[in-house]
């Protein structure tokens, strides 16, 4: 029998209110909202029983309940959202642990239950426009919606009870699967997927004609055909996603490869030159990458995106991704404990509400820019909030082109001692004869094909199974499990994340640590029954780890998971036979040699070349500068962004020490730091640097402005160059055509160069290759919107005595403003040039050598506590960095730029690289120029103790109103 | 007893609901049986939901006797959304063995129900036990009116932080053990330069530990 249970609030319901609110934005008519949260349960229950269950689910003080009957209220229209089969229901998974101790009695593999919302709607609507709304508050791609009218709602007792299980035919097995057809339907096989039975194709492999041909050819000698399972696994294993084919091919005459032959090269030429004070622990070899923080312990560092999975459901995108990565820290060596998270939303123009479609019908619309950030903001909101790790770490970057693929950027700082039991705990390895085992959550159809499918640009084709919702709280038991216990009692020998491709990944890469594995496949823990085999090896489904652990140790591995409430199963066995073997009831379905699986990929070789577009450089006479400081303050990349920031707890841990917001005027700020231990004075200091729209101009220097801008935010705040990593993310476009791979070589060649020239090593990177949409305008033409070239370039470094951290708010009056490093006339690409609809030719170039002298001369002067606030200018410039300071401390500024060399609102609002503004103390003047004696600087005027921001001749406005325009934009 | 904050069970089926209800079906007795005696329990954030929901705050007095039952909810936040700030509390109980010697206490917030509800009975009774810990209030001390960000969540006459009859039982949404340091407190930093300037020394510890020692003294 199906019960229904309803929740809902009689007293404050702000719930409704909110969701009123949230409709009526949508632009409909409506009066009155109640939001009602029903729990369908598929289960016998006596009517005692199922009291007590609605009792325990509500709040006796606030809400009231009833069990399988139906609203009497008066409404127009009844929207119920709830989940579609498959689909992750935490809340359920919750209430089901509750009722399952509440009443003494377990769920069977039959009975289930389910959450959803209702809203009863009040308005002058249809049942149409209720569909709309729905489809606005909802995500058809993983939400079921349905509406009835309050007639049909009345005549039928309320909504109907639906179950949303999933259920697959019996007798699941592999395939096989002929290889020997034409060259079109080889390529159609690789495109679009295996052929089924009925004529459909169950989804990209991404596999390119050289790869079919070389399994093809693996199979002839074999003598046999491939089955479903390993054809997929190899597709998995090949994909651009895991092997980051691009990065390691031949580029133009460069043997090496771009990853090799700069990224790499440059952290290897780096170390070397280090010698004894080389801070490197683990680099590139791992899920994160590592460094020392002090005599005891590692901090370890990994940035990712989630770019396609959060174009189709931001939310389940954004947590999968947060969630994700944290397991890239928790797989880090025996298993560090993530401490910080960190998020980046590249995104559309949130003003830009014209639909592009990914059909030509105009029937799949992709989601606005907004809606798409209203979901990232959650999804990370969600992921980092509950499993408890402080997130004070992030930026919004917007650009119009982002409007078909946003980027999506998450990442995850951990802790783990250098030493575990006396052995370095960045070392791990499987052995032969180690238990398989797999920990966490069960697996689903969800992520299917989510490697290969983030290894495609976006279209229709774009599977719907791709999409995941993280669930925080199993991984957080996990992680718990794992990094505070598990790990310090040695219980296994290696450890690796599930990620992309799932346990075919996982398995088979930790199975090179050893040369072999054999895993019985139906020993997998299911979500439910009969998932065909190839699916259970590929399924990404989240929150599971792999560990290698000895028979020895298995009973006492178990027993503690058991404990902490976390399931795990052993799945096979590590072996030394060079095979790579996959057993489903006894029956052999995957037998491939380890050497073919990993390296049987051919090499590609790829060709470049890079024409660059001349920008023309703008000549418009001077305009009002006041009203364009003012206007230039609300542009997106440059106005607060504080909502976002008050959303996600950065305090959690208790290691906040330079906070996200600084000032009593609440600025927003790129660089944070963190104490991780209540004992030590050091701390741990993060930032970034990001600016896709010089790559319009030259993707050489937009690189380099990354990472000056990376490592600069991370002196300026307290840091300093010989204790300082950073890591590339590279989200590139249409990365088939030699003019995108020409501009991701010059791209590449800048973060050699430049990593070298300030000795800061890569330790850890990914890239994601393809973000382009193919579709659909309005008027049904086909478009292809490519996001601009981007690198975010993440930088982490170690401050030791954490009071000298310093924050970029002015302190008092009578404090002296002075610029440190030279302002050229750079305009191109800038927030200027584009507020006036120009791109310009004159990008921001670095010059490394006489940055390095400012940067260690800075950190000298923080050393002695002379500099009281630091702000590096970036987006906007001087002008924008002076209003920000004022803001934050509150305090008005009188600025004089009497001895400027060029035009006052180029030298305003250029973005020349390697400069610092600072605030210092009067009496420590004489102290403070000698200091910086050697570099360029100049003393630009005065904090006053009023509320005026005047730059002489040129602006006069005042701190309320600056404020008001630096927060309008976002404030609605 | 601590019962820390940490978005137990993703907040599903009710902020801290379903872990209270995990251990009142295994661990009742043993948790009823601590309160009862001379010993102290702090809830704080995630916590105060979770004991506000296993009945042990206020835990009104019914003929003398503390009633286990719920009587407060924890909303959610008028904003609709988490907030992540510093707010500034007041002590306003006599009574509580935790607050003692605190008058105003800067400390960070990060909830996103936090909007304390009761009924004006048990509100009444509350007051007349001397059972109001904490209240939001203005940099300045004076009364918070509601009024955001003062007040964060929108609680009922601003309250922060509710104790037992006994004073030995606390629920508070901010989270004192974040100021435990110096260094941890918004806006430290134009603090440390002042000290700077003056030719001071930096404190170590921050002003939220006093909580904790105000626990550890009792027993001394």
């Amino acid at each position: 029998m199906v019960h229904r249970i309803e929740v809902f609030t009689i007293v404050n319901d702000s719930k409704s209110e909110v969701m009123q609110g949230k409709i009526r934005f949508l632009g409909f008519d409506i009066s009155g909202t109640k939001v009602i949260e029903v729990y369908t349960l598929n289960k016998d229950l006596k009517e005692s029983e199922l009291k007590a269950t609605a009792e325990m689910l509500s709040n006796p003080v606030t809400q009231e309940y009833r069990i399988n009957d139906y609203d009497q209220s008066d409404f127009d229209f009844a929207l119920e959202i709830g989940f579609l089969p498959g689909v992750t229901d935490n809340v359920a998974n919750t209430a089901k642990e509750s009722i399952e101790e509440l009443l003494k009695n377990k769920f069977s593999e039959h009975e289930s239950i389910h959450s959803s919302t209702l809203i009863l709607i009040k308005g002058n609507i249809s049942e149409e426009d209720t569909i709309k709304i729905g489809k606005a508050l909802a995500n058809d791609l993983i939400q079921l919606i349905s509406v009835k009218s309050h007639e049909k709602f009345a005549e039928e007792r309320g909504m109907d009870k639906v179950i949303p299980k999933v259920q697959l035919k019996s007798n699941p097995q592999a395939d096989i699967v002929n290889l020997n057809i034409s060259e079109e339907e080889l390529l159609k096989l690789g495109k679009e997927g295996i052929l089924n039975e009925n004529g459909t194709r169950r989804g990209p492999l991404a596999l390119e004609k050289e790869y079919l041909e070389a399994i093809k050819d693996y199979f002839q000698k074999e003598g046999r055909n491939p089955t479903d399972i390993e054809l997929e696994s190899l597709a998995q294993t090949w994909s651009e996603h895991c092997k980051h084919t691009i990065f390691a091919a031949k580029i133009d005459d460069n043997d090496e490869g771009l990853y090799k032959g700069y990224i790499k090269k440059a952290t290897k030429e780096i170390r070397k030159a280090k010698g004894e004070n080389d801070f490197c622990v683990s680099v590139f070899s791992d899920n994160s990458g590592g460094i020392v923080f002090d005599e005891n312990w590692i901090i370890t560092d990994k940035a990712e995106t989630h770019n396609s999975p959060s174009a189709l459901d931001p939310f389940g995108g954004a947590i999968t991704g947060i969630v994700g990565v944290n397991r890239d820290c928790i797989g880090f060596g025996m298993g560090a404990k993530p401490i910080i998270n960190k998020y980046g939303f590249c995104v559309g123009l949130p003003d830009d509400d014209e639909a592009i479609y990914r059909d030509k019908d105009l029937t799949n619309p992709m989601l606005s820019p907004k809606r798409i950030l209203q979901g990232v903001i959650d999804g990370v909101n969600s992921g980092g909030n509950n499993s408890g790790i402080p997130t004070p770490q992030g930026f919004v970057h917007f650009h119009k082109d982002y409007k078909g693929k946003p980027l999506i950027f998450v990442g995850t700082v951990g802790l783990i001692p250098r030493e575990i039991k006396g052995t370095p705990s960045f070392k791990k390895s499987a052995k032969a004869g180690d238990k398989i085992v797999i920990v966490g959550g069960r697996v689903g159809q969800d992520g299917i094909h989510g490697a290969t499918f983030s290894s495609e640009a976006l279209s229709t084709g774009s599977p719907a199974t791709a999409v995941q919702i993280g669930d925080p709280i199993t991984q957080k038991k996990l992680s718990d499990a794992i990094v505070k216990e598990a790990r310090d009692l040695g219980l296994y020998n290696s450890i690796t994340d599930c990620g992309a491709g799932g346990i075919s990944c996982s398995v088979a890469e930790m199975a090179k640590e050893c040369g072999g594995c054999k895993v019985d496949l139906e020993k997998v823990p299911l979500k439910y029954p009969n998932l065909e085999p190839w699916k259970i090896w590929i399924s990404e489904s989240q929150e599971r780890m792999t560990l290698a652990i000895p028979e020895e140790k298995l009973e006492q591995f178990q027993n503690l998971m058991k404990k902490r409430g976390v399931e795990s199963k052993v799945i096979g066995e590590f072996t030394s036979d060079e095979r790579c073997v996959v057993n489903y009831h006894g029956k052999t379905i995957m037998d491939l040699e380890m050497d073919f699986l990993h390296d049987g990929l051919p090499s590609k070789s790829l060709k470049t070349s890079y024409k660059k577009t001349t920008h023309q450089e703008p000549d418009f006479a001077i305009p009002d500068l006041t009203e364009t400081l003012h206007k230039i303050l609300e542009r997106p990349n440059i106005t607060s962004y504080e909502f976002i920031t008050t959303q996600y707890d950065h305090n959690v841990q208790g290691g906040s020490v330079l906070k996200p917001l600084q000032g009593k005027g609440r600025v927003n700020s790129n660089t944070s730091i963190t104490k991780p231990f209540p004992e030590s004075d050091k701390g741990i200091i993060c930032s970034q640097g990001i600016n896709a729209d010089y790559s319009f101009i030259d993707t050489y220097h937009m690189a380099a402005c990354a990472i000056d801008t990376a490592i600069r935010n991370i002196i300026g705040a307290g840091g300093n160059l010989d204790h300082l990593a950073i890591m590339d993310n590279f989200c590139w476009c249409s990365s088939n055509e030699e003019q995108r791979l020409g501009e991701l070589k010059a791209a590449a060649q800048a973060c050699y160069d430049y990593a070298v020239k300030y000795g800061t090593p890569f330790i850890s990177g990914k890239d994601s290759m393809f973000n382009d949409f193919n579709g659909f305008d309005i008027h049904g033409k086909r478009i292809k919107i490519s996001a601009p070239p981007t690198l975010l370039i993440s930088s982490i470094g170690v401050i030791s005595e954490i009071t000298k951290a310093v924050s970029l708010d002015p302190k008092f009056p009578g404090d002296l403003i002075y610029i440190l490093g030279e302002t050229k006339e750079e305009l191109g690409g800038s927030e200027y040039f584009d507020q006036f609809g120009f791109i310009g030719n004159s990008i921001p170039q670095v010059d490394a050598e006489k940055a390095i002298i400012l940067y260690k001369k800075f950190s000298r002067a923080v050393d002695k506590r002379m500099i009281s606030s630091c702000m590096s200018p970036d987006l906007g410039g001087l002008g924008i960095t002076l209003a920000k300071k004022a803001i934050a401390g509150q305090l008005g500024m009188e600025i004089d730029l009497c001895k400027v060399p060029f035009r006052a609102d180029h030298v305003l609002f250029s973005q020349s690289q390697s400069r610092f503004i600072v605030t210092i103390d009067p009496k420590r003047q004489k102290e403070f120029e000698e200091h910086f004696d050697e570099i360029p600087y100049a003393m630009l005027g005065v904090i006053t103790d009023d509320q005026n921001f005047t730059i002489k001749d040129l602006i006069k406005t005042n701190i309320p109103t600056l404020e008001e325009h630096y927060r309008k934009t976002f404030s609605k | 007893m601590a019962f820390p904050g940490g978005f137990s069970y993703a907040d599903d089926t009710g902020s801290g609901n379903a872990i209270a209800n995990k251990l009142r079906n295994n661990l009742e007795d043993e948790i009823f049986k601590f309160a009862k005696e001379d010993k102290l329990i702090i809830g704080i954030c995630n916590g105060m939901q979770i004991i506000a929901n296993l009945g042990l705050i206020p835990a009104t007095l019914e003929n003398n006797q503390p009633s286990y039952t719920r009587q407060a909810a924890l909303m959610h936040n008028k904003t609709a959304r988490l907030e992540c700030r510093w707010i500034w509390l007041k002590n306003t109980s006599k009574k509580c063995i935790w607050t003692k010697g605190i008058d105003l206490l800067h400390v960070p917030i990060a909830h996103g129900e936090g909007n304390f509800y009761t009924t004006a009975e048990i509100l009444d009774k509350m007051k007349e036990q001397d059972q109001l810990a904490f209240k939001y209030v203005k940099e300045d001390g004076s009364d918070a009116n509601g009024e955001f960000p003062h007040n964060p969540n929108g609680a009922m006459e601003d309250i922060a932080g509710i104790c037992d009859p006994s004073g030995r039982i606390l629920g508070l949404m901010p989270h004192p053990e974040r100021f435990y340091s110096f260094e941890n407190e918004e806006g430290w930093e134009l603090k440390k330069e002042k000290l700077i300037r003056e030719g001071s020394n930096l404190p170590k510890d921050g002003k939220g530990l006093k909580i904790f020692e105000n626990a550890a003294k009792y027993f001394k």
